[in-house]
């Protein structure tokens, strides 16, 4: 069995994509911003969105059921939590299922790395990463595009501090494919049993640093990782100690450039890794980003059925 | 009942006859070795432009009798070494039940009495159920026929365990076998921690998880004088180790398989679990120290660790897949490829890793062709083209990563016990 190389009409990473799809992508997802939410379009009628969720969810599901349904498509869910999926049925099962089901999209969120790219070697329906493992969370990393844009001129030459957990990230490895092919500036921050050395061999415009402050300095958009102790194995770090030399603080947002923005996927652990003054700031972004992860899963949805 | 195999290039590396000549099999013994031989009763084996060897050995294979058959059996594994040009292949313990018994090893060697296509030597376990708490019968399996003691893929962690069973073995002059793997290190991997299970969000087993196993057995052999043969070894820095252990004059010696001199982690493609094996697939570094180390003698043969899986295992998420790829039927085709027509190993040292360099890892009387000695020979091409269908793969299972890959050289004949058991054309001979 070898992979038939990528589906034009997949979305399963940041990395497959070419930066004009990118922009694409992002004027498209500005575009459904300035329509307003009570207004249904005929987009997308008379499909159907299996949104295939084996990792409990709520925000990014919602976000495409919502974005699926402006759009004018029926949706269905099938959920890990009290589904036969999490008794034990198999990924061949469920390719099987999806199969007979013939579904115009499929929207794939999976605790395994590489889960959506299996089934996508089986199935031709469009297939959408709504977050695989540690590996990609693509439609995370357009909004987070679209929400800086909305701040700044443009990506190249922003300089970009990501801090946290990057090893065990899906946002923050799409966040980095994404900044790298505009030309930003990416500096990782976090203790080094979780920012790989190898990062910076990753992709071009990636450097390291294991202090907060050095990370902050000139930056231009913060991007704050969820502690997320469920995708350990074990402790990577002490945890009592995390926020105390990681996390973000009123007293480094004056080391950043004065307009810099945050911004953070949700949900918040404040006080883990960022402050409660900070996540309440006016340099917060987090709200707009919900928002945008609407907009932008329009036009994700839009494009892989445009595609075909 | 009498073979001539004429004309071809006879490769003995034991004792260092390269020419061509004829070789008379009469029964189960080579009868004659000669430049030029006549025998009308004979049936010829026409090798014109072929190399005539020992029969090769493949000291590292699992064939899944007992226990789980619907992986592999004795007969289907044996049949896919045969198809391979092995002769005789070393079978590791983890079945079900683990070989850890007289009575499993007996099992097995009365197993391959019926149904194998070329000898088979059972490996038993070092400890009950490969648990690594208590040794297993280790002399009982000896006079059943194991041929060594390993635990492979459930390596002994507890080096008091294992340094009792390096004392224990030794004074039944049996080799153990280790799978050298820190498990505390490279607990949660999928592949080789680099760039690659950095990009594919996969976990990463790190070379240190070999490395530091690697040093913990030569510094026991050095301590019990108990020969440690080092299983798949797959890293720049462990091959290192194992060039000074040498130099020391320990008794330590070494496998490489050929994936893992063939490729790289970064040649995995997407998610595909065929390239998922323990070790995993290293840097091009650690291919390039084993090349070296196969040309230079710090490795001593060259083993596949065949571990056959059924399609629904390697079927699932990456990370939930077993580890382990088959490789008999591709073991020379690889060799060749990659060590042979890159001109790093010459003919004769490539002959040797697969047939006495791996007797002497385990003490096997096999590898050598002699006047009076076993009929046990492998003919190959260096040169004919062919393509590994998985398909047709004699194996019950079909996890190679290299199915439709185009080889230049491989296996043209496979005689065990005087007997032709395979030949490139008819595929396996079935005995009357």
């Amino acid at each position: 069995m070898r992979p038939k190389g990528t589906n034009p009409r997949n979305l399963l990473g940041i990395e497959d994509l070419q930066r004009a799809e990118i922009e694409r992508l992002l004027e498209r997802g500005s575009h459904y911003k300035t329509v307003p939410p009570n207004q249904r379009l005929d987009t997308l009628r008379g499909h159907l969105i299996v949104n295939l969720f084996l990792e409990p969810s709520t925000r990014t599901r919602t976000s495409f059921e919502i974005a699926a349904k402006r759009l004018g498509a029926d949706t269905s869910d099938i959920q890990g939590q009290g589904s036969s999926l999490s008794k034990g049925e198999s990924l061949v099962d469920t390719l099987n299922t999806l199969g007979a089901m013939e579904p115009d999209i499929i929207v794939m969120r999976h605790s395994a790395s590489g889960a959506p790219h299996f089934l996508a070697r089986h199935l031709s329906t469009p297939m959408i990463n709504a977050g695989d493992g540690r590996h990609e969370h693509p439609t995370q990393a357009l909004l987070d595009a679209l929400t800086i844009l909305a701040a700044k001129d443009k990506l190249q030459g922003l300089r970009v501090a990501i801090i946290g957990d990057i090893s065990h990230s899906r946002v923050a490895r799409s966040n980095i494919h994404l900044l790298s092919k505009f030309g930003a500036d990416i500096v990782a921050c976090g203790p080094a049993t979780a920012v790989s050395k190898r990062l910076p061999l990753l992709t071009p415009g990636v450097s390291l640093t294991h202090d907060i402050r050095e990370a902050v300095r000139d930056a231009d958009v913060i991007m704050m990782l969820r502690v997320q102790l469920e995708r350990q194995n074990v402790e990577i770090f002490p945890k009592g100690e995390y926020f105390r030399y990681f996390g973000l603080r009123l007293a480094h947002m004056a080391l950043a450039k004065p307009d810099a923005i945050v911004l953070h996927p949700g949900p918040i652990n404040r006080g883990r890794e960022i402050s409660s003054e900070v996540a309440d700031s006016q340099r917060s972004m987090i709200l707009s980003q919900v928002n945008n992860g609407v907009a932008i899963r329009m036009a994700v949805l839009e494009w892989v059925c445009s595609a075909a | 009942m009498r073979l001539l195999i004429r004309n071809g290039r006879v490769v003995d590396p034991a004792s260092g006859l390269d020419a061509r000549r004829d070789v008379l099999v009469d029964g189960k013994v080579i009868k004659e070795i000669a430049p030029r031989i006549e025998c009308p009763d004979a049936t010829p084996l026409e090798a014109a432009g072929m190399v005539v060897a020992p029969g090769f050995i493949d000291i590292h294979v699992h064939l899944r009798e007992p226990g789980i058959e619907h992986a592999e059996t004795i007969e289907t594994g044996t049949r896919a070494a045969a198809a391979g040009g092995f002769t005789a292949v070393c079978c590791m313990p983890n079945t079900i039940p683990v070989n850890d018994s007289a009575q499993v090893t007996g099992f097995i060697v009365e197993r391959a009495r019926q149904t194998a296509a070329v000898h088979v030597h059972p490996i038993g376990a070092i400890s009950k159920g490969s648990k690594g708490e208590r040794l297993a019968d280790i002399g009982a399996m000896q006079t059943e026929g194991a041929v060594a003691i390993s635990d492979d893929g459930i390596p002994v962690m507890n080096s008091g365990l294992m340094r009792r069973a390096m004392q224990y073995a030794a004074s039944f002059g049996l080799p153990v076998i280790d799978h050298c793997e820190d498990l505390t290190l490279s607990a949660g991997g999928d592949i080789h921690e680099g760039v690659q299970s950095m990009r594919l969000g996969l976990g990463g087993i790190p070379g240190c998880s070999e490395d530091v196993m690697v040093a913990r057995d030569i510094i026991l052999a050095a301590d019990t004088g108990a020969h440690i043969h080092i299983a798949h070894i797959s890293t720049a820095n462990s091959i290192a180790m194992v060039a000074h252990a040498k130099r020391l004059g320990l008794p330590v010696t070494a496998e490489v398989t050929p994936h893992h001199f063939a490729l790289t982690d970064d040649r995995i493609p997407g998610y595909d679990s065929n390239y998922k094996m323990k070790p995993p697939l290293r840097s091009q570094r650690d291919i390039d120290a084993s090349i070296e180390g196969l040309a230079d003698g710090t490795i001593d043969c060259i083993a596949t660790d065949h571990a056959p899986h059924t399609g629904h295992m390697k079927m699932q998420e990456f990370e939930r897949c077993p580890f382990g790829v088959t490789g008999l039927e591709t073991a020379l085709g690889l060799s060749l490829e990659t060590l042979y027509h890159s001109g790093r190993v010459d003919l004769c040292d490539l002959v040797r890793l697969f047939t006495n360099g791996a007797a002497e890892c385990l003490g096997l009387d096999h590898g050598r062709l002699r006047v009076g000695g076993p009929a046990d020979i492998t003919v190959f091409s260096t040169e004919r083209e062919w393509t590994y269908d998985v398909n047709q793969t004699y194996s019950k299972s079909k996890n190679s990563p290299f199915g439709g890959d185009t080889f230049r050289g491989g296996p043209a004949a496979t005689i065990v016990s005087g007997r032709v058991v395979w030949t490139a054309e008819d595929g396996i001979i079935e005995a009357h």
